[in-house]
């Protein structure tokens, strides 16, 4: 049988510096674009300092309460009228908050760029926090947080980071809870956009039918005489012990046919030298094909579980390494069980050479599929830009991935992995 | 951004729908079965689903380990999506290596090997899979309300199954049912991506065409009668939130109403699009059920609509997230008074350009996606033709102000629906 030739993989296709287009706007914001005019449409995406860390203790939510209302009503826009804009030409556009960072998202056929910039300012610049639309927010902000308490993979989740963060700010959920959120008053959403909203420090990233002249003098016009002296220094936040002993805690949802579990350390931030072997060899322990070694175990052969898969996130900080499954409640302890034997293994022996090429062959073919669409360059783009990684990163990314050994999964593994300081978190019956 | 595509049919019966697009080195590859729980009876509920399960476990030639493997190697995303009407496989990767989703698709057609073993361990996979649905108040709504929907036709009952089938059907029931359906003359392969059309028909025919035909599938012809009056059911469960769901027969894909009846969705509950893979969706902020029920008279926090495209006649649901401190009866009222207003006067000319607009923009964004290209040529010709999906912009912008009102009076009666509401616990019931 004959096998079909088609196109080799074009490196010089991925975004570089080539064809990013970078400029600091002399107020402090950093725009990146990278033009596509194979596309009908432009993607713009960005953040600002001003997520979950900038908030009081007894208002948590403060910061995503916040986000949510910049386009209920500003100076010069209703609610009503903003998404008329929007929706009227086919648009989307949208903020959310984290916790380092808040963001903001959408995209519009090309003629409508200036729309999404226009709402982009407005909102960021001249919020009113209407009243009775801050209600509505506050209702629907309370509406999930009453389905989070009912969703048994959430709750395991904010079980988990309850118990690995103690004492530290990524223990707090940033949606926060009832008690915070109905505490919040209309001018402490007032006080927090006027204290931590501006230009020092924001990223704004456009692809698309654009050319970068064009978005960057755009972006000048609307936010380039935009200014906030009140704005404090960007925050840090401090390396998060490991735990003393292993902890298990469990949060009762009744009549649930379904529990989660989740289990796991901090990990290594993203700028750490630890995360890409960390990454790698978290892909052999429960990513990889069918969710690796530990679908394997969990689903394949135990039969046990719908997902069972290891997860470690990218974040400024030790963000989280852990595997979740969902299970039934009659069979936490052998997942859990299953699962200590699949980390124990992981930490005590290096993953096969052939297991990490495998992975290693994964992350570098996932590349061009990731880069499809403007909003997954965009995106991209984005991660460049908040971990410093350099306008080359995709160019070099190869190479990057290509250098890690097994050996030095094994060290990141063994670093950060210890099942006798690990948090267990299970919800359910 | 709909290009021309390459259609032919082998002498086995197998459709090709073949899509050249140059602009990243990436191919899409789907295969599309003709089968989904509409071809189901009581007692083998689930069967498509668990048979698509059971697709990934391997054959002689492609062992599941190895070819899970060399899939994820290259990067590629790849999975399988079950349905009312239609079972599909699909393969996202980079050009160079698509050769190895047309090799295991061809091969996993016919070579499956339903190893008891398998077929034990995936059978508890399963069940998971149902109870992780189970435990999300939304889906025993949308069970419940679609059993009351359909009494006689096989739409009753969820893809996923019922539990006691899952629990009782065999490796043979799942077998059977892999032989019966999965065949060249059952299947559509579609292509979209960086490769050229007479090299891609050529390897197809070389992996396709020593397959031999199957017997035509069985069909349940078992239509539902017209519905004779208001269902209205509950469903009580833990949780503090009440949710409504509102479910209207509807026309199918194919009927000339179901156009007309996207756009009062659209005007309704805000647009939606046909972009499973990327591209997104616009906000419905400004529709009128958003408008009058989350804004004006805040008895939800949220409100969303779906018209899924369908072989028979489905359903038109709508879903309401009831206000905290309002009820399920104030939630339906004030969505009654919008339905009303709609069947009362004509929309303008310029809501419907609208919602045109919209679709158009959302097409746009979809067409981004290689996979999203394939999939619109396989999913079309589930219900109808690719023409479904080129035509489809036009459609919509045919639709008068008269049709959306006669749409309204016809099919958003009382009559032809059922209510179901999900009663958190805490609340006593009142509808």
């Amino acid at each position: 049988m004959s096998q079909p030739t088609f196109a080799p993989l074009n490196k010089s296709s991925l975004p570089g510096p080539d064809d990013i287009t970078r400029a600091q706007l002399p107020n402090g914001i950093t725009v990146l674009v990278r033009p596509n005019f194979n596309s009908m449409s432009v993607s713009m995406a960005g953040y600002f300092h001003a997520g979950s860390l900038y908030e009081p203790g007894e208002k948590l939510g403060l910061a995503d309460f916040t986000s949510s209302c910049l386009m209920r009503g500003t100076q010069q826009f209703s609610f009503q009228e903003i998404y008329e804009k929007l929706e009227s030409i086919g648009a989307s556009f949208g903020f959310s908050s984290g916790t380092h960072t808040a963001g903001f998202g959408g995209k519009s056929l090309v003629d409508d760029f200036d729309t999404l910039l226009e709402i982009l300012s407005s909102a960021l610049r001249e919020p009113t926090f209407p009243s009775q639309p801050v209600e509505i927010v506050r209702s629907q902000i309370l509406t999930g947080l009453a389905l989070r308490s009912q969703d048994t993979s959430e709750m395991a989740s904010l079980l988990f980071d309850q118990i690995v963060y103690e004492g530290h700010p990524y223990s707090n959920p940033g949606d926060g809870y009832p008690e915070t959120i109905m505490a919040i008053k209309e001018e402490d959403l007032v006080d927090f956009h006027a204290r931590h909203y501006g230009p020092d420090g924001m990223v704004i990233v456009v692809v698309g039918a654009v050319s970068p002249d064009l978005a960057i003098d755009r972006i000048t016009e609307t936010l380039g005489d935009w200014s906030n002296p009140r704005q404090p220094e960007v925050i840090t936040v401090p390396l998060v012990p490991a735990l003393e002993k292993t902890i298990t805690k469990h949060a009762s949802i009744p009549e649930k046919s379904q529990s989660d579990l989740i289990m796991g350390v901090a990990g290594p931030s993203r700028h750490s030298p630890d995360y890409i072997p960390a990454r790698l060899g978290n892909s052999v322990l429960g990513q990889f094909g069918m969710m690796g070694r530990i679908g394997n175990a969990v689903r394949k052969k135990a039969g046990l579980a719908y997902y069972a898969y290891s997860s470690l996130s990218s974040s400024i900080g030790p963000g989280p390494w852990y595997v979740s499954a969902g299970v039934h409640p009659k069979n936490v302890k052998k997942a859990i069980k299953l699962i200590k034997a699949e980390i124990e293994h992981f930490v005590n022996e290096p993953v096969s050479v052939e297991e990490l090429e495998d992975s290693k062959s994964s992350y570098i073919g996932k590349l061009p599929l990731a880069l499809e669409s403007n909003a997954g360059v965009a995106g991209a783009i984005l991660t460049l830009e908040r971990f410093d990684l350099g306008l080359d990163y995709y160019q070099r990314y190869e190479e990057i991935i290509s250098a890690v050994t097994p050996q030095d999964a094994l060290a990141a593994a063994q670093k950060y992995l210890d099942l006798e300081r690990f948090a267990i978190a299970t919800a359910g019956q | 951004m709909l290009k021309p595509i390459h259609k032919i049919q082998l002498d086995n019966g197998l459709q090709i729908m073949l899509k050249e697009i140059h602009t990243a080195p990436i191919i899409s590859h789907w295969l599309w079965y003709r089968v989904g729980s509409r071809d189901e009876t009581p007692g083998k509920t689930g069967a498509s689903h668990w048979v698509e399960h059971m697709q990934f476990k391997g054959t002689p030639r492609f062992p599941a380990d190895e070819i899970e493997k060399s899939i994820a190697r290259t990067g590629g995303l790849w999975n399988a999506l079950t349905y009312l009407d239609w079972t599909t496989f699909y393969e996202t990767m980079p050009a160079d290596k698509i050769d190895l989703a047309l090799e295991l698709e061809a091969d996993r057609m016919v070579n499956s090997a339903y190893h008891p073993d398998e077929v034990k361990s995936e059978r508890t996979v399963v069940m998971s899979e149902r109870q992780g649905r189970e435990n999300s108040p939304s889906f025993l709504l949308s069970e419940a309300v679609r059993a009351a929907a359909f009494r006689v036709h096989p739409y009753h009952h969820e893809v996923v199954g019922d539990m006691a089938d899952l629990e009782t059907m065999q490796r043979d029931d799942l077998y059977n049912h892999y032989r019966t359906y999965y065949s060249p003359n059952n299947a559509i392969l579609t292509m979209a991506g960086d490769f050229e059309t007479e090299t891609m028909l050529q390897r197809i025919h070389e992996l396709y065409t020593s397959l031999p035909a199957g017997d035509e599938p069985p069909r349940i012809g078992r239509p539902e009668p017209a519905p004779r009056g208001e269902h209205r059911l509950t469903v009580e469960g833990p949780g503090e939130t009440t949710m409504v769901e509102v479910a209207y027969h509807a026309p199918a894909a194919p009927d000339p109403d179901f156009f007309s009846l996207l756009v009062l969705d659209s005007l309704l509950s805000g647009p939606s699009g046909l972009n499973l893979f990327g591209g997104g969706g616009i906000s419905n902020n400004t529709s009128r059920l958003y408008t009058a029920l989350v804004e004006e008279k805040e008895v939800a926090v949220d409100v969303a609509g779906g018209l899924p495209a369908t072989i028979d006649p489905f359903l038109y649901s709508l879903h309401l997230i009831v206000h905290p401190q309002k009820t399920a009866e104030e939630g339906l009222a004030i969505l009654d008074e919008e339905i009303k207003r709609i069947q009362d006067t004509p929309p303008s000319q310029s809501e419907i350009e609208r919602a045109v607009k919209q679709a158009r923009a959302l097409f746009a964004y979809g067409g981004e996606s290689i996979t999203n290209q394939a999939f619109w040529m396989g999913f079309s010709e589930m219900f109808a033709t690719y023409e479904w999906v080129t035509k489809y912009i036009d459609r919509l912008a045919a639709v008068t102000p008269q049709d959306v009102q006669r749409i309204a009076q016809t099919y958003l009666r009382p009559q032809n629906r059922v209510v179901g509401t999900y009663f958190p616990q805490n609340e006593n019931p009142t509808l």
